[in-house]
Formats: C-alpha cells, structure tokens, sequence
C-alpha cells in the first residue's frame, strides 16, 4: 500500500482553509497542458515512447530547484486501490488513475508530487503541470506553475506551433493549454432555486462548471468546479482576469442567497443545518453521498456563524477522509458497503468531537 | 485572409454593408467585427465541451477528407472524428485547414495570444532520438497498413543505421 507520509504536506495542504473566502471557495486549480516534441501524444505513444517521456521529464526535473523535495509516484506500478486514492485526494485525474475499465493504467503514467504542485506525466497530454491552493488565489497558483513551464520548457523542447501556440491531444486545451479551476460550494444558490440561472450564466461567458472531481464527474454536496473553457485566443492573463471577476460575482450572488435564507427561512434553515450536524454527529451509518449532503448543511451553517466551533479546515478533511479508497487506506483492509458505512461514520463523530474539543 | 480594417489580424467574419445603392463585401476580424457591432463567435456562446464531438463531426465533413493521415502518427482524420483527440503534434499540420476551422468555432479564434515559446536549441538530454523516433513511426505505420510510409521510413533508418 503506498505511504502517504512519504507525499510532501501528504497532498492535502489545499485543504487548510487558509485561503480567502475559504468557507466558500475550497481551491483553486491551475493547470497547464504540454506536450514533448518528438513523440505521439500518450493516447496514441508505444509503450516504449511513454516510457522514453518519463525518462526525458524526469533528468530535466531533476534540476528544477522548485521540485526538490518532490516525490515521483509510477501510478503504472501501483493497484487499483493506491490509484483510487490517489485521485480521491485530487492527485491525479481519473485518467492517469486508469480508473475507467475500458481505459486501463497506461504505462509510464506518472505523477510528480511536491508542496501543493504537481506535474502529471503521460496523462492524455504527456504533461499536465498544475498547482492547487487553499482558497481563492488564482494569480498566486498561476505564478506558481507558470514558473515551473517556464524553467521545464528551457530543459525539454514543448510541442508548439506559431499559429496555434502549445499542441495538445485535445483541441479544446490548445494554445495556451491553460485551465483555471476554483472550487466554490453554492448552497445558497441551490437553496434559493437561483443556480439554474448562474450556470447558465457562466456558459454564456465562457466559463464552464464540473462537479467535484472535474471532468465527467457529478454534482454531489453543492460543490462546484467553475473553470475557463477556452484556452486559444487570449492571453493567460485575461484568460485568468476573466474567471477572477466572474467567480468573484458568483461569491457575491451565493452571500446575498445566503442573507435572503435567513431573512425568509431563518428558522426552516437553522433547523435543516442542524438537523445535518446532529446526524453526523451521532450517526452509527453513513454513505458517502449523506455525509456530502449533511456535510454542505453544516459548512453553510458555519458559513452563516450558526455553528460557531467548527472549523472549515476540518471540514474540508471530511471531505476527502471520508471517501471509500480512504477508509480503505485508514482501516488497513478491504470494506463492505456496510462496514465502509460503519467505518464513515465512526470516522465522522471522531474528527467533529475532537475539532469542538480543540476550538472549545 | 487579413481583415479588411487592421490589416493584421485573420478575418473570421464576412459582412454586407449597404451604402446607399452601393453594396460592400468586408471581411473582418473579431475585433473590427465586434467594432462595428457584429456578433462573433468571440462573443457568442461558446459551445459545450459536451457538445465539441458534435461539432467536429458537423463542422469537419466538408473540410477535411477522413482518410487524411498523418505521416508522423499515421492517425487519419477519421480517428480524430472518432475520438476528439488527436495522434501527435503533427496532427495539427497534417490537417491543418480543418483544424483552423474547429478551433475557431470552438474557441472563437484561431489565434494563439498567450506566452510565446521558443524550444530550446539542444538541451544536452537524451530526447526522442531521431532512431527510437523512426522506430516508433514505422511501427505505427506498418499496424496502420500504410505500406509506401513504411518503406520509406525503413529507407530512412537505414540511413542512419
């Protein structure tokens, strides 16, 4: 089983709420795609070509002073669990994980693991350099892996073409193979029945919405991935203004939601979040999708100051400790429904007793 | 095509304008287009990713042969159809009218305005390797059945073996 400790800030630093509007912003991601000259992309690649792009991206990384202390994980050589974990904690996309049955592992999947960045390598694109922040720093995560291309383009030559700009598999990331990703819960909005319209909206612009774990995943717990769609056509920096002002706007429409709840349903709304913080509190069984569901209440309500002893960074840990590869990984074994259920809970009432003993 | 008024960026865009009993063709690019008021694809709603295979499927038939290959991946343009991904960097020359189009529909622009890059001239590690790159290209040749490719990319390994 891997090591989790052996990851430096075990992966998880996004998660510390340090961030601006951290209780409504989770993260931002931001990732850009690039691909090597010479070989086909990993869809396509041979065996042996995959393997020769590791062997070329890992010499060159090996001078690259931001990823000293890195740790090169071969997501080819670890079992389904390990990869299963591995993208619950975010690490990684479902492709690389190999997760889909009709889409295996490819070999030379890897992913390159330091303090909230990280480089995918033979993913659809043969890399995917990406850097995730607690909170709502766009700027900050783009200065990041902007730095890191930067250094990487000087050591290895990237597919790009004068027109075009930076090549990828898919023409939808081309050009400046840039994506922007925040991470917002909406209850509010859900709520008020107003977020129809605010997704709409963002298509229009634009922008795009996801669920939690990006691409093809579902909505589940009100939490949303809003992210530029486009990539071709400007330049990194608007690219990015544009998704900073339109998230700011979405923060600013999700706290006036907020203040029409409690102005209109105040005691329906104090008595639904509590009833969520009752049931994960003292729950003896919960699947993954009650504690995603109790667990935006219970944000929301932290959100609003109605629960004043909780803190967001423990909640955010719930959030991905409570998955089913993590229970796993915690109890050392393999799991039913129902004791993965008996496990999720217990897990639950633990990490909320000790967070209301440490803030108390 | 440049644009009629810049003179510089492409034109996307055709528009008739009447001018008392006259009539003009301009061609003109988002900007200018935006200028005068027309809606470009820019400004318009972008189409869902969901929706891109659809749009290279319809967009694509007209510009763009399926049995185009590409002679670095020996992908053809029916694959790219296919999947929505495209075989290597070379994809993007090998159909390269076709590709202009879809981007512009799905971006809005052909044009790429972010960071330039310029590869580094040698970077004193081993690369692709133009041998192993050959190899590879052969492989994929003679799986696709792209014989004369074949034959001519052995010609070429030899060369350097």
């Amino acid at each position: 089983m891997i090591d989790l400790s052996l990851i430096p800030d075990g992966g998880v630093g996004w998660l510390d709420a340090s961030g601006e509007s951290a209780d409504i912003v989770i993260s931002t991601r931001v990732r850009l795609a690039r691909n090597l000259e010479g070989y086909a992309f990993a869809g396509r690649a041979r065996d042996g070509e995959r393997l020769r792009v590791l062997a070329q991206v890992r010499e060159a990384m090996g001078g690259i002073r931001s990823l000293d202390h890195g740790l090169l994980v071969r997501v080819d050589e670890l079992p389904p669990e390990d990869r299963l974990l591995l993208h619950e904690r975010h690490l990684v996309s479902r492709e690389l994980a190999g997760l889909d049955p009709q889409r295996p592992v490819r070999s030379g999947a890897a992913v390159y693991l330091t303090r909230g960045t990280s480089v995918m390598v033979n993913e659809e694109d043969h890399l995917r350099l990406q850097s995730l922040q607690s909170g709502f720093h766009v700027a900050d995560a783009f200065a990041v892996v902007e730095a890191l291309d930067v250094e990487l383009g000087e050591r290895v030559p990237y597919a790009y073409h004068e027109e075009f700009g930076f090549l990828t598999a898919c023409p939808t990331n081309v050009g400046t193979g840039l994506r922007a990703s925040v991470l917002i819960h909406l209850p509010g909005l859900v709520l008020t029945k107003e977020i129809a319209k605010v997704l709409a909206g963002l298509q229009q612009v634009g922008l795009t919405y996801r669920g939690l774990y990006g691409e093809g995943s579902e909505v589940v717990g009100n939490f949303f991935q809003i992210s530029n769609q486009t990539t071709l056509g400007r330049s990194e920096g608007e690219l990015l203004d544009y998704l900073v002002r339109v998230v700011t706007h979405v923060i600013e429409r999700e706290e006036e939601a907020r203040k029409v709840l409690l102005r209109d349903a105040g005691y329906i709304i104090e008595d639904k979040l509590w009833r969520a913080y009752g049931t994960l509190r003292y729950a003896r069984s919960l699947s993954f999708d009650e504690v995603m569901s109790y667990l935006s209440s219970v944000r929301l309500a932290v959100g609003l100051k109605l629960i004043t002893d909780l803190s967001v960074y423990t909640l955010n840990k719930l959030l991905i400790f409570s998955q089913p590869a993590h229970l796993v990984h915690a109890e050392g074994r393999q799991l039913t429904e129902s004791e993965a259920n008996i496990a999720r809970a217990r897990f639950v009432r633990s990490m909320l007793a000790n967070d209301m003993g440490s803030t108390r | 095509m440049v644009c009629d008024i810049c003179k510089e960026a492409d034109a996307v865009v055709q528009l008739t304008e009447i001018e008392g009993t006259g009539v003009r063709l301009l061609h003109l690019c988002e900007r200018c287009a935006a200028e005068r008021g027309v809606e470009t694809t820019l400004a318009a709603a972008k189409p869902e990713v969901s929706n891109f295979l659809q749009s290279v499927h319809q967009q694509m038939q007209a510009t763009q042969g399926d049995a185009a290959r590409c002679t670095f991946c020996s992908s053809t343009f029916r694959d790219f159809r296919t999947s929505g991904r495209l075989g290597c960097a070379h994809c993007y020359e090998a159909f390269e009218k076709s590709m202009r189009d879809l981007l512009r529909r799905v971006h809005g622009n052909s044009k790429h305005l972010g960071r330039r890059y310029v590869p580094p001239s040698s970077t004193g590690l081993p690369g692709a390797g133009t041998v192993n790159e050959l190899r590879d290209r052969l492989q994929r040749a003679i799986q696709s059945e792209q014989f004369e490719l074949a034959a001519d990319i052995r010609d070429r390994l030899r060369d350097f073996e």
